[in-house]
């Protein structure tokens, strides 16, 4: 599998994901942290992917999205943002309800 | 380079009604209301200041610009 088939594959399969420098519980970097905590706050169910396991997919996420930067949020195989429009969304109110329409999983 | 010239730089790449610039020198945090936002999900709004400052970003004359609101008239009366 390439890398943009197994980003592909885990955005269509997952209802929420975020694609991160290092883990939930252990961040590598702020904007991760940010990201997360953003997310935990929505108490949303996520897969988190670490970029910095696989180098194809750390370069190959901001290929999917044309998007520079990561952390990277992904809603039902779509690309929402990076960490600024999730704390621009997250403060108007607007991912709290993304994240609510999701069906439970 | 000062948030005042970072503000400037803005208000020539868009059609501003307002902006709000913050920053240490390297790290700038911006807010912004323009009609080119208009009909724009937030991801496409972010997607148009960035690309309207590509050559600033690109030559790291702005070395980091985060936005912290990019709203319409309407939405930011």
């Amino acid at each position: 599998m390439t890398a943009q088939e197994f980003i592909h594959q885990t955005v269509t399969e997952n209802p929420v994901v975020l694609f991160m420098k290092g883990t939930p519980t252990f961040p590598q970097c702020g904007f991760s942290a940010g990201a997360v905590q953003i997310l935990k706050n929505c108490n949303a169910q996520f897969v988190a992917i670490n970029v910095l396991e696989n180098p194809e997919v750390r370069q190959g996420i901001k290929d999917y999205a044309n998007w520079p930067t990561i952390p990277q949020l992904y809603i039902k195989g779509e690309f929402i943002g990076g960490s600024d429009i999730m704390r621009e969304l997250f403060g108007n109110g607007e991912l709290q309800k993304m994240l609510a329409d999701l069906p439970a999983n | 380079m000062s948030p005042e010239h970072v503000k400037q730089l803005i208000e020539a790449a868009l059609p501003c009604t307002a902006v709000e610039v913050e920053g240490d020198g390297h790290h700038f945090y911006a807010s912004i209301v323009s009609t080119a936002f208009e009909g724009l999900k937030l991801l496409d709004r972010h997607r148009l200041v960035k690309e309207r400052l590509k050559s600033q970003l690109d030559s790291g004359e702005l070395h980091a610009l985060s936005l912290r609101a990019t709203k319409t008239p309407a939405e930011a009366a």
